[in-house]
């Protein structure tokens, strides 16, 4: 769908112009204008909503925001209890996915796009990532909690935990990666081949470069997602109290959004104030990832310019 | 070249294509282990509890000593707070969709795609967050009555956070809709909204379904909002004012409560991750089938 829309600009849409013209003739009937009220209606809700939304939790999280938050372990008191084991949790887990993630996901989506013919093998392939795509996410977790936890044996570790996460992005970046790479033209891989470039000399330094951008939007965005979920991670049993910075790939972890799940589901409303900011904390992350991407891309765009 | 070099070249070639194809291979293999593991948990399940306690209690109480192994509450839980969010997100999707693609500006749609997107990202436990201390307080308002715990405000909350998946795929849908099915509405005297109810719509009706269809597997397959704000007793009834349990929230309780390896109770999570996978990977071959034979017939 994508393509289609790159490739005809101006057949997007195609009624605009005659609204301008044959309008002020007709008058607007009163069912389209009360359509267009409806619909501006529930756009400004739902944009009302996203700001309730995270400003509700920012309002609330904000004040316990301090260093001391930051640098303290979780606490059976409220007040003193902080988010230092589950930021560098965060930041590990963060980390490693991406060093698992990243290859695994853009050398397949170079495999599917570049490489592979149209077979059976590919089709099987395609739907698997399409399905995978469409699992929740809770599933990965007990995935993870047999095979990393329980077969391999690498226990309730960062190193469980990153490649359970490394798993479940790895559809969104198969995905996004094959959309930055279909929109490369096809000139740059003939220019490339006829010159007598291999397959993969033509992909190294033509395809990829130019496909950059686009694979690292939408690997940062694959990313962003992955250290905001909870759901595999508890499935996969990280521990709700750790006291700990994680100190190697084996460590025992906790992260931010499970801190903030253990807060919440307390009673006690000083805990959700804890819970409040450390989601605002996770927000902020994931704010500084997205930032990267935008800034990423402008600069990429500006060099193929 | 030498034929050396040139030799050396074409093994490097193969190999780098070994590899590629071994990445890829991955996802394949997560498929066939998520299947393998749950299938192998779930027999031993069924070792203990038949087929027919499943389908035919109505009470799932595998915590406690008097324990009842029927699905139903748990579906019930998972259907009244997906009918919920669905409720809420697919008219509201379906108009942004249509206002979107054919009334907004351009410069409008350039500010509301991004937005929608950022809705998107935001993590789920923010949703949580927000229904368990928000949506709920305000909705005791309206209904004294409503614990702090329930299925509204969670259906609700899950309802926001489908939306902008929503509201994008019917707008992909539309915009597939070929020109001149546009144009025969006009040409017939149709005005704008007649034009988009009689040709837009009907045509763009695949794409919607499908739509629809992946939303409800996304509702069925959330997880933290539910576990949040819609309290973990699995209750079999169709109040929104109640708690309910969804099949998601059920693993997630279990999963905290920290059950021995090998137990009954951690079969059970095997098999309730059984059934809620079969049920997404339904909705979406189907919403995936869908998409593609409409895509095929606009070609």
């Amino acid at each position: 769908m994508e393509l289609v829309h790159k490739q005809h600009p101006l057949a997007r849409r195609p009624f605009q112009q005659d609204r301008k013209t044959v309008r002020p003739l007709l008058a607007r009937p009163a069912s389209e204008a009360l359509f267009l009220f409806l619909a501006r209606f529930i756009i400004v809700s739902a944009l009302l909503v996203l700001l309730l939304l995270v400003g509700s939790v920012v309002y609330d999280g904000f004040s316990r925001l301090s260093l001391s938050f930051l640098t303290s372990f979780p606490s059976r008191k409220a007040e003193n209890a902080g988010i230092l084991a589950a930021w560098t949790g965060s930041a590990w887990l963060l980390i490693l996915t991406i060093l698992f993630a990243l290859p695994l996901g853009v050398g397949a989506a170079v495999y599917l796009e570049e490489y592979a013919k149209k077979s059976r093998t590919t089709r099987i392939i395609e739907l698997c990532i399409a399905n995978l795509a469409g699992v929740p996410s809770v599933i990965y977790g007990l995935l993870g909690l047999q095979i990393f936890v329980r077969a391999l044996s690498f226990e309730r570790s960062v190193l469980s935990g990153s490649l359970t996460l490394a798993l479940l992005v790895l559809p969104i970046i198969i995905m996004a990666s094959r959309e930055a790479l279909r929109t490369v033209p096809k000139g740059y891989r003939e220019g490339a081949l006829a010159l007598g470039a291999t397959r993969w000399q033509a992909t190294w330094t033509q395809v990829l470069p130019v496909a950059l951008p686009g694979i690292a939007t939408g690997c940062i965005l694959a990313f962003s997602r992955a250290i905001g979920e909870t759901a595999p991670l508890i499935t996969l049993g990280a521990l709700t109290y750790v006291a700990q910075v994680p100190d190697s790939v084996f460590a025992p972890f906790t992260a931010l959004p499970i801190q903030a799940f253990n807060w919440l589901s307390r009673p006690q409303p000083e805990f959700h104030v804890n819970a409040a900011a450390a989601i605002t904390v996770l927000l902020i992350f994931m704010i500084a990832l997205n930032l990267i991407a935008i800034v990423l891309r402008s600069k990429f765009q500006r060099r193929q310019r | 070249m030498t034929r050396n070099s040139r030799k050396a070249l074409r093994i490097k070639e193969r190999i780098i294509e070994l590899l590629l194809s071994l990445c890829s291979s991955v996802s394949v293999l997560t498929t066939l282990g998520i299947i393998a593991v749950l299938s192998i948990e779930s027999i031993f399940f069924f070792q203990e509890v038949s087929l027919t306690q499943l389908l035919f209690d109505t009470e799932w109480t595998p915590l406690f000593l008097d324990k009842h192994f029927g699905i139903w509450p748990l579906i019930a839980g998972t259907v009244l707070t997906s009918a919920i969010a669905l409720a809420l997100s697919v008219p509201a999707g379906l108009v942004i969709a249509v206002y979107v693609s054919e009334f907004a500006h351009e410069r409008t749609r350039a500010v509301l795609k991004p937005i929608l997107e950022l809705l998107a990202g935001i993590p789920t436990i923010v949703y949580g967050y927000f229904a368990l201390l928000v949506i709920t307080p305000a909705l005791q308002v309206i209904f004294p009555t409503m614990g702090s715990f329930n299925a509204l405000s969670a259906g609700i909350a899950m309802g926001v956070m489908i939306l902008p998946m929503m509201a994008s795929l019917s707008e992909d849908a539309i915009y597939t809709v070929p020109k001149s099915l546009r144009e025969g509405a006009y040409a017939l005297g149709a005005s704008k909204l007649q034009m988009i109810i009689s040709a837009v719509l009907p045509g763009a009706v695949g794409g919607i379904t499908a739509a629809v269809i992946l939303s409800a597997a996304r509702a069925v397959g959330e997880t933290m909002i539910v576990a949040i704000a819609a309290g973990q007793q699995p209750l079999f009834h169709f109040n929104p004012l109640q708690p309910v349990e969804t099949m998601t929230a059920y693993i997630v309780q279990v999963s905290l409560g920290d059950t021995p390896h090998g137990t009954l109770e951690y079969h059970t999570l095997f098999a309730v991750a059984m059934m809620l996978f079969l049920l997404t990977m339904i909705l979406n071959i189907v919403s995936l089938r869908i998409r593609e034979r409409y895509k095929r017939m606009y070609r």
